[in-house]
């Protein structure tokens, strides 16, 4: 027997897609604020994707052992070959003044560049030690960069615990890149940026699709190779990828370039709003734009259709992680009637989220910060179907009997665009699926 | 500054962290900024552990520091009490918040919770994970068997005839290698001999456990490196012995039941029968004899580091052509046990020198830690962990102890499979354009190979061994398909030679030839080159 079970958004009604109306002034929405324990990753964690991302830069932590040793735990398996980021531990010595760190860093960073003669750009990478102490690392760039140039330039951001989280390390890497951007000036053709760091893959759908569009000058931030980098001005509207880009997207804008309102690449709806908001800045006629997509649209919603029929009515309850849990919890209720309880995010940028924000429904509860002992309260009360959690948590809350889903696979696994929406549900219906194939 | 790559061992307060996971009843509350809850998956990922580790982090931030990060430890303090309500409560700073100079330890006794506290000074840039550990057992044992200490230079009083002799098993961590197995294994071997197990610690023990550490007559020390120094303080103030063998090998553990009896004055004769372990019989029966100074590189924490080399050498026949260890603080014994096999120590926590070295060395063998398992993968040489660091596939779910006479049976089983199955990887690179084969088919004990994905070429680092097995691979099938130089019956008499050398033969043949100048090779070039070689 199949069960019908009816999406929340009339999928065939598309003039109606978020992307070409004005996000409608919604009543201020209730957030519940929280200051407790906190049991995210920091800002560091972003150099395990970013590494791959950018294949001839390299990543140099400045801070202490913790710092080494929440990468490598992180990264989990560790990688087969030597990594592209390290971290110049700081010691007693450097503390105590007996040696000087900026003549510490410098020689760390030339025995660094000697070994990998293969290096074209060097972020040095700020933590809670380096911050505290006070040591000046965007002076350091300056610095190894004139001594260095034009074979390397080196750059700095932090990834500190007390700056930010998890997801916020890529927001501050890309920061970091904007001021090296080439600039363009008002006669510069219209160019499309895509900011945000997207699985190789991805990247190259999403290309095929904008060209058939007419979208020809389209760029990515991070590019590939360190030489790439694309260039920027008020002639370039740009488009998040990510929802965790706010002081990226700032600093952008400064720069003249427009912000396209759209809301995530997730799932068929959320890749079709978002490539509609590119369209219509160009001008697109809304048939061509649909004949475009329509095929791989299609593909996804077949795709989806499946574990739709899987997820619908399971109710969910996200920890707050990546930041990507409001357009996460936006495609599962909008495109697999999965119902969330708790939307849980380390932080809530509401303007850069409006238009999924504006789409899940009022009994889901939005957390900002943590409290992760009343949290776990709150789950417990709540007995969703899924947890959707960090790893620190997903074992624990098994043992008591939770289905979980770790967020940081949501991070290295391709999950934007039409061609990846089956697999994104299917990461969120497998361990339920698993719980059902036990018999121990 | 200390340029590293990966880490052997994590900060301090990661040792205290495990010695908090391994009690019942404690409660470790730590001043640290949000990124260092990483922690946690260490045990409930790594470990699989069903429970969080017992740690309330303060998560304090840049908005806090200079304003009130003390009173949030305060606060985080007393909520970690009031929710937990544990036996005892552990107090300290990681890294970032020893720059911030709270002192944890002052705040919570200002705020008198009604449990004792116990302070933790665990210097994170002087410091590292095994210390931190010890230090907090230390800390533990003496807060808690302190008060019950008789009065210095006391006696111990003689054990009443007919009782058992009892003993503390000291060491055991959450993270160990194998900790959990080996405590079962020597639990039960005590249990063999007739001795009493009075405590295990810190591994499942509450604070009113540590309080009856006095009641032992000795202790088993199985991990120095986390109870050594735990048991020098009971030894002083107790007056209780320490075992000091380790019994890792078949000798060691017949040296350890030997030294356990002498202590307690059991008999332990029956235990010390050759069929004790399988490990001798397996090591001389005959299809072990290609193990034969098979040539090992040890790398380790330097307890497991010693025994193993000790194993290799007189249990198994390897030869041990590399030892070290990353415990600075056990040098001394590492610097010792190299003279035995005349090798010189390596003693760094630096794995580019580890790497370095294995490298040099080109051993047949990689016994070490899994940063020696990814550097061995990388050579491609086989490989056995002995030690932590470890990761999730060293926490197998079979019970699989490193010591005992079992334990011995594991080491004979864990290092030899991957030769056997170094054979098999030869066996691959010769067959490979057989159909069976084909050039994605990786040796099967080293997983996924992640090496011949191109996903991770870009990773590649500019080293000519990146991937030697399949160089070796395409050598011998380019020699497969032209067999230039090669007289027709040369070819069919190499063609008789058993398989599994025959590259082997080929290549010292072809070798031969060339040093001596030989243009083309007759069945008599193959017989002079064997009798060169075999010299
Ligand atoms: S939170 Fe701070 S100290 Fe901890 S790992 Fe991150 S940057 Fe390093
Ligand atoms: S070539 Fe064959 S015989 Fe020689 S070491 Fe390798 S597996 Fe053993």
């Amino acid at each position: 027997m199949t069960v019908l079970i009816p999406t929340r958004l009339s999928t065939a009604n598309l003039d109606a897609c978020p992307s070409t109306t004005t996000a409608a002034p919604s009543a201020e929405r209730f957030v519940l604020r929280e200051r407790g324990q906190r049991e995210v990753f920091c800002g560091l964690t972003g150099i395990i994707w970013l590494h791959r991302k950018i294949q001839d830069a390299f990543f140099l932590v400045v801070g202490s052992r913790t710092c080494a040793h929440l990468i490598q735990s992180a990264a989990g398996v560790m990688i087969f070959a030597e990594p592209r980021f390290a971290t110049a531990i700081i010691d007693e010595r450097d503390l105590a003044g007996l040696a000087d760190c900026n003549a510490e860093l410098d020689r760390v960073v030339t025995r660094l560049l000697e070994r990998r003669p293969d290096i074209k750009m060097l972020f040095l990478v700020g933590s809670c030690p380096s911050e505290v102490i006070k040591l000046d690392l965007s002076r350091a760039a300056e610095r190894l960069s004139r001594e260095h140039t034009p074979r390397v330039r080196i750059l700095n951001y932090s990834g500190s615990g007390i700056e930010t989280t998890f997801t916020q390390g890529e927001d501050a890497c890309l920061a970091s890149l904007i001021p090296e951007l080439r600039r363009t000036d008002a006669a510069a053709p219209k160019s499309l940026l895509v900011v945000g760091a997207l699985a190789d893959v991805v990247e190259d759908q999403f290309k095929r699709i904008f060209a058939d569009l007419g979208i020809d000058s389209v760029a990515f931030l991070p590019p590939r190779k360190a030489a790439d980098m694309p260039a920027v001005g008020p002639n370039t509207s740009f488009l998040l990828a990510q929802p965790f880009l706010t002081d990226t997207a700032r600093l952008l804008e400064a720069t003249g370039a427009q912000r396209l309102l759209a809301p995530f690449p997730l799932g068929a709806q959320g890749t079709t709003g978002w490539l509609k908001a590119a369209a219509d800045a160009w001008n697109i006629p809304a048939e061509h734009f649909r004949q475009v997509i329509a095929p791989a649209e299609k593909r996804a919603r077949a795709a989806l259709e499946p574990y739709r029929l899987r997820l619908a009515g399971k109710r969910i309850f996200f920890f707050p992680d990546s930041q990507l849990e409001v357009p996460l919890a936006r495609f599962l209720y909008s495109e697999l009637s999965v119902d969330p309880v708790e939307v849980g995010t380390p932080y809530l940028h509401k303007q850069h989220l409006a238009m999924e924000l504006d789409q899940l429904p009022e009994t889901t509860l939005i957390s900002e910060g943590q409290d992760v002992e009343r949290q776990l309260d709150r789950c417990r009360e709540a007995k969703p179907d899924l947890v959707v959690c960090g790893l620190g948590l997903a074992n624990p809350l098994e043992a008591e009997g939770f289905t979980t889903k770790w967020s940081i696979e949501l991070l290295f696994t391709p999950v934007q665009g039409y061609e990846q929406a089956g697999d994104l549900a299917e990461l969120f219906a497998r361990p339920l699926v698993r719980r059902t194939r036990l018999e121990v | 500054m200390q340029l590293t790559l990966w880490t052997y061992e994590g900060p301090p307060h990661i040792g205290a962290m495990r010695v908090a996971t391994a009690m019942e009843g404690v409660h470790y509350v730590l001043h640290a900024p949000q990124g260092d809850t990483y922690a946690d998956l260490l045990f409930t990922m790594i470990e699989r552990n069903k429970k969080r580790p017992p740690v309330t982090y303060t998560t304090f931030q840049a908005r806090d520091l200079g304003g009130d990060t003390a009173d949030l430890f305060k606060s985080t303090a007393w909520a970690a009490y009031e929710r937990f309500k544990p036996e005892a409560m552990l107090v300290g700073a990681s890294c970032t918040a020893e720059l911030i100079q709270d002192d944890p330890g002052g705040l919570a006794k200002a705020l008198n919770l009604p449990c004792p506290v116990v302070p933790l000074e665990l210097p994170a840039y002087q410091k590292k994970e095994n210390w931190g550990a010890a230090e907090t057992f230390y800390q533990l044992v003496r807060t808690f068997a302190g008060p019950h200490a008789p009065p210095a230079g006391t006696k111990r009083e003689e054990r009443a005839a007919g009782t058992k002799a009892r003993c503390n098993i000291l060491g055991p961590t959450a993270l160990g290698f194998r900790n959990r197995d080996d405590v079962k294994e020597v639990t039960t071997l005590l249990g063999e001999l007739g001795i009493e197990v009075n405590v295990v610690a810190p591994l499942g023990a509450r604070p009113s456990d540590l309080a009856r550490l006095g009641n032992a007559d000795f202790n088993v020390v199985l991990y120095p490196e986390i109870a050594g120094q735990a048991a020098t303080w009971l030894q002083r103030t107790f007056a209780q012995p320490s075992v000091k063998t380790i019994p890792i090998g078949v000798g060691a553990t017949r040296a350890f039941i030997e030294e356990i009896a002498a202590i307690s004055g059991v008999d332990a004769s029956r235990f010390l029968t050759p069929d004790a372990s399988r490990l001798p019989w397996y090591s001389r029966s005959v299809d072990s004899t290609y193990l034969t100074g098979k040539r090992v590189f040890v790398f380790g924490d330097a307890t497991h580091a010693i025994a193993a080399a000790k194993v290799a050498s007189k249990e198994l026949g390897f030869t041990v052509v590399g030892l070290g260890t990353y415990s600075r603080e056990f040098a001394r014994d590492v610097r010792e046990a190299a003279k035995l096999y005349e090798v010189e120590p390596l003693i760094t926590d630096d794995y580019l020198e580890v790497e370095a070295k294995v490298h040099e060395l080109q051993p047949e063998l990689v016994l070490g830690t899994q940063m020696e398992r990814h550097i061995a993968k990388r050579l491609g040489i086989p490989c056995a962990v002995i030690s932590a660091p470890v990761h999730v596939q060293d926490f197998p779910a079979r019970h699989s102890p490193q010591m005992g006479f079992e334990g011995a049976n594991v080491l004979f089983d864990t290092w030899v499979h991957p030769l056997m199955m170094g054979l098999e990887e030869h066996l691959l690179g010769m067959f490979r354009e057989d159909f069976e084969f084909h050039d994605d088919a990786a040796p099967s004990h080293l997983g996924p190979s992640k090496g011949r994905q191109p996903s991770a070429s870009t990773e590649a680092a500019p080293s000519p061994a990146a991937s030697p097995t399949t160089t070796e691979a395409q050598t011998q099938l380019t020699e497969t398909l032209a067999m230039s130089g090669w007289s027709l019956e040369a070819e069919k008499e190499l063609a008789k030679i058993p398989f599994f050398v025959r590259g082997k033969a080929r290549r010292n043949t072809e070798k031969f030839a060339t040093e001596q100048g030989i243009a083309t090779i007759t069945i008599e070039t193959l017989y002079d080159a064997k009798a060169h070689f075999s010299r």
